[in-house]
C-alpha cells in the first residue's frame, strides 16, 4: 500500500448489480437487507459489554441484579463516590502522565531514528537497522525481571519513570517511522540543506510535518497500548498512589466482597476516556490503525 | 574542527548524534536485560540470597514440573482455540461488512469499539457476566428461561473458554479492519473478469478473493498467536483470589512466569520459564510464516 491507498468507508466500491445504492428495503436487495441486519445484531452484540457496564455503573445497589439495560433511576452518584474516595482520581492521573509523557518520547525518538536510518547512508547504519529490528521478536514478559532487578538497584521502583521508561522508544514505531520516511522526497531535504538548514532542522522542520499522518497513527497506538498496559506496572508498583487505572481496578481482588455498580463505575473511568476520543477520531483512528497494522 | 569535515563526513556525525541516546536505550533496556534473562536462567536465585549458578537445574525442574505441562497445555489451547475463532469471525464479518455501503461507517464502529477498550476493566465485566445467580448476567437470563446454570469461572473445563471469549471480542474489532483493508487492495478488474465469465459468488470466494488476502491471513493469524500465546490480563483479573482457575486450569505460561517471580521470588526458575516462551513465540511464528507463506 502506498499513500494512494483506500481505507475502509472511503472510496466505497459497488462490486455487482446488486449493490447499487437503492433503498435497502427494496424486493431486489432482499439478501443486503438480511446481511444488514444480521450485521446490525451482530454489531449491538458486540457493544453489549460496554453498554451493560455504563448502565450498572448508573444503577442503584438493588438494581443490578435488574437484566433492563436503561437503569429505573438512571443516577452520577457512584461517580462521585467513586472519585471523592481519592484513589481513581490518583490513578486516573497517573496513567494519563504516564501515557501522554511515553507518547510524546516515542514520537520524537521513533521518528528520529526512523528518519536518520531512512534518509543517512553512514557506517553502521544496517548493523544498527537489524539490532533495533531484532528487539521485536524478544517478547516483554522476558525483560521484566531484568528490569525488575535494574529498577531495584537503582530506585526506580514504585516511581512514575519506573512504570514508563521500558517504553520510551519502541522498534515497532521506529519501523513504522522509517517506512513513512521513504515516502519523503530526497529533493525537499537536500534543497532545504542548500537553504542552510541544519540536519535537524531539516528533520524538525521539512520531514516531521510531511508524516503527519504517521505520527498521529504512532501516537494512538502508543497511548492506548500505555493507557491499558497490566504486567509490567503491576510488578513495578506497590504503593496504593503509584498504581496506574488497570492496576487499582485489578487491586480490588475478590468478587465476594466487590460492590458491582462500583467496580462497573471504576471500569467505565478507564474506559470511557478511549472510546469517547475513539468517537470523536473514529475515522482517523481507524485508518492510524490500518497503517501502523500493515506498515509496521 | 567540525568545519573542515566533508559534506558527507558531517553527515556521519549528525547521524550518530541522532542515534546516541536510542542506541544507548536499545543496549541498556532492551539488549542487556535479554542478556540479563538468560543469564539468570542458569542461576538459582530468590532475589535475598545469593546469587550462585545452577546450570540446566532450572530448566530440568520445569521438565519434570506437571504444573508446567498443565501450564503449556493451556497456553496452547488458548492459542488453538483463539486464533482460528477469531480468524474466521473477523473475515465472515468483514466479507459482509465490505459489500454494504448502508450505514457501513455505523457498523464499523460497532465491532470496533471494544478493541479500545481496557482488558482488565473489560475483565471485570465479563467476570460480572459469568457470576452465579442472583448477580451474574448470564446464569440470570439462563434462570428467567427456566435453564440450569452453567458454573463458568469456577469449573474446570469451562473456565478457559469463558476467559478466552472477552480476549477474542476484544481483539475482533482490530482483525475485521485489516481484512477489510486486505479486501479493499484487491484489485476490482478481477471480479469484473469473473462477473463476466459467470463465476458464482461462492468460487470467487476460493479462487480469487481468499488467495489474494495470503498476506493479510497470514499477517493476522501470526500477530494473534502471539497474543494469544502471551494471555495474561484477561486470566489474573478474571480469577482472582485464585489465580490461574481451579486446579490450574486457565493458567497461561505468562501467569505462572509472574507468580515464579513475583511471588515465590524464585527469579532463577522464573527466567527459565521465559527462554521458554521466547523460544515458543519464535518457534509458532517461524512454523506459521513457513506454512502458510509458501504453498
Amino acid at each position: 500500500m502506498g499513500t494512494t491507498a483506500t481505507y475502509p468507508g472511503e472510496d466505497h466500491r459497488h462490486r455487482g448489480p446488486g449493490y447499487r445504492q437503492r433503498s435497502v428495503f427494496d424486493a431486489a436487495n432482499l439478501g443486503q437487507t438480511v446481511r444488514w441486519l444480521l450485521l446490525l445484531i451482530g454489531g449491538i452484540l458486540m457493544i453489549m459489554p460496554i453498554m451493560y457496564m455504563i448502565s450498572t455503573s448508573l444503577k442503584w445497589p438493588h438494581e443490578i441484579y435488574d437484566l433492563a439495560l436503561i437503569p429505573n433511576e438512571p443516577h452520577l452518584e457512584n461517580y462521585w463516590f467513586v472519585l471523592e474516595d481519592g484513589r481513581f482520581f490518583r490513578w486516573f492521573v497517573n496513567s494519563i502522565v504516564i501515557a501522554a509523557a511515553t507518547t510524546l518520547s516515542n514520537v520524537l525518538f521513533d521518528s528520529l531514528v526512523g528518519y536518520t536510518l531512512c534518509k543517512f547512508r553512514f557506517p553502521g547504519r544496517y548493523l544498527v537497522f537489524i539490532a533495533i529490528l531484532s528487539t521485536l521478536m524478544i517478547p516483554t514478559e522476558m525483560l521484566v525481571i531484568p528490569w525488575y532487578l535494574m529498577s531495584q538497584s537503582f530506585g526506580w521502583l514504585d516511581t512514575h519513570w519506573g512504570i514508563m521508561f521500558p517504553g520510551l522508544m519502541t522498534a515497532f514505531g521506529t519501523f513504522l517511522m522509517k517506512q513513512f520516511f521513504e515516502t519523503v522526497p530526497d529533493d525537499f531535504i537536500e534543497a532545504a540543506r542548500i537553504d542552510g538548514l541544519n540536519e535537524l532542522e531539516i528533520w524538525w522542520r521539512i520531514a516531521m510535518p510531511l508524516v503527519r499522518p504517521a505520527l498521529a497513527a504512532l501516537a494512538i497506538f502508543v497511548f492506548l497500548g500505555n493507557w491499558t498496559a497490566f504486567i509490567w506496572p503491576l510488578i513495578v508498583t506497590n504503593s496504593v498512589e503509584m498504581y496506574t487505572l488497570p492496576v487499582g481496578l485489578s487491586s480490588f481482588g475478590d468478587e465476594a466482597d466487590v460492590q458491582w455498580e462500583l467496580i462497573m463505575t471504576g471500569a467505565a473511568i478507564s474506559t470511557l476516556p478511549t472510546l469517547v476520543v475513539f468517537l470523536i477520531f473514529q475515522r482517523f483512528i481507524i485508518r492510524g490503525v490500518v497503517m501502523a497494522g500493515l506498515k509496521g | 574542527m567540525y568545519r573542515n569535515l566533508t559534506i558527507q563526513q558531517k553527515k556521519i556525525v549528525w547521524a550518530w548524534a541522532f542515534l546516541a541516546l536510542p542506541v544507548i536505550f536499545y543496549l541498556v533496556i532492551r539488549f542487556y536485560p535479554t542478556a540479563n534473562a538468560m543469564l539468570i536462567s542458569f542461576q538459582s536465585w530468590n532475589l535475598l540470597g545469593d546469587r550462585t549458578w545452577a546450570g540446566i537445574e532450572n530448566y530440568a525442574r520445569l521438565w519434570n514440573d506437571p504444573v508446567f505441562w498443565q501450564v503449556f497445555r493451556n497456553t496452547f489451547v488458548y492459542l488453538i482455540i483463539g486464533t482460528p475463532v477469531s480468524l474466521v469471525l473477523a473475515f465472515v464479518i468483514a466479507y459482509h461488512l465490505d459489500k454494504l455501503a448502508f450505514m457501513h461507517g455505523f457498523l464499523r464502529v460497532l465491532y470496533f469499539l471494544p478493541f479500545m477498550t481496557t482488558a482488565v476493566a473489560m475483565a471485570w465485566v465479563w467476570r460480572w457476566f459469568y457470576q452465579p445467580i442472583p448477580i451474574g448476567f448470564f446464569n440470570n437470563t439462563l434462570g428467567s428461561f427456566g435453564l440450569p446454570q452453567i458454573e463458568f469461572l469456577r469449573s474446570t473445563t469451562l473456565a478457559l473458554p469463558a476467559i478466552l471469549a472477552p480476549a477474542v471480542w476484544a481483539g475482533l474489532g482490530f482483525q475485521v479492519i485489516i481484512f477489510m483493508a486486505g479486501l479493499r487492495a484487491i484489485p476490482r478488474s478481477y471480479y469484473e473478469a469473473a462477473r463476466i465469465d459467470g463465476v458464482s459468488d461462492w468460487t470467487v470466494l476460493w479462487e480469487i478473493t481468499l488467495p489474494l488476502l495470503r498476506p493479510t491471513i497470514v499477517f493476522i493469524v501470526v500477530f494473534s498467536s502471539i497474543g494469544f500465546l502471551r494471555i495474561f490480563d484477561h486470566v489474573f483479573n478474571m480469577t482472582t483470589g485464585d489465580p490461574g482457575g481451579p486446579l490450574n486450569s486457565t493458567k497461561p505460561l505468562v501467569l505462572m512466569i509472574y507468580q515464579t517471580a513475583f511471588a515465590d521470588f524464585n527469579m532463577g526458575y522464573a527466567a527459565a520459564q521465559t527462554v521458554v516462551l521466547f523460544l515458543v513465540l519464535l518457534g509458532v511464528s517461524l512454523l506459521q510464516l513457513r506454512i502458510l507463506q509458501d504453498r
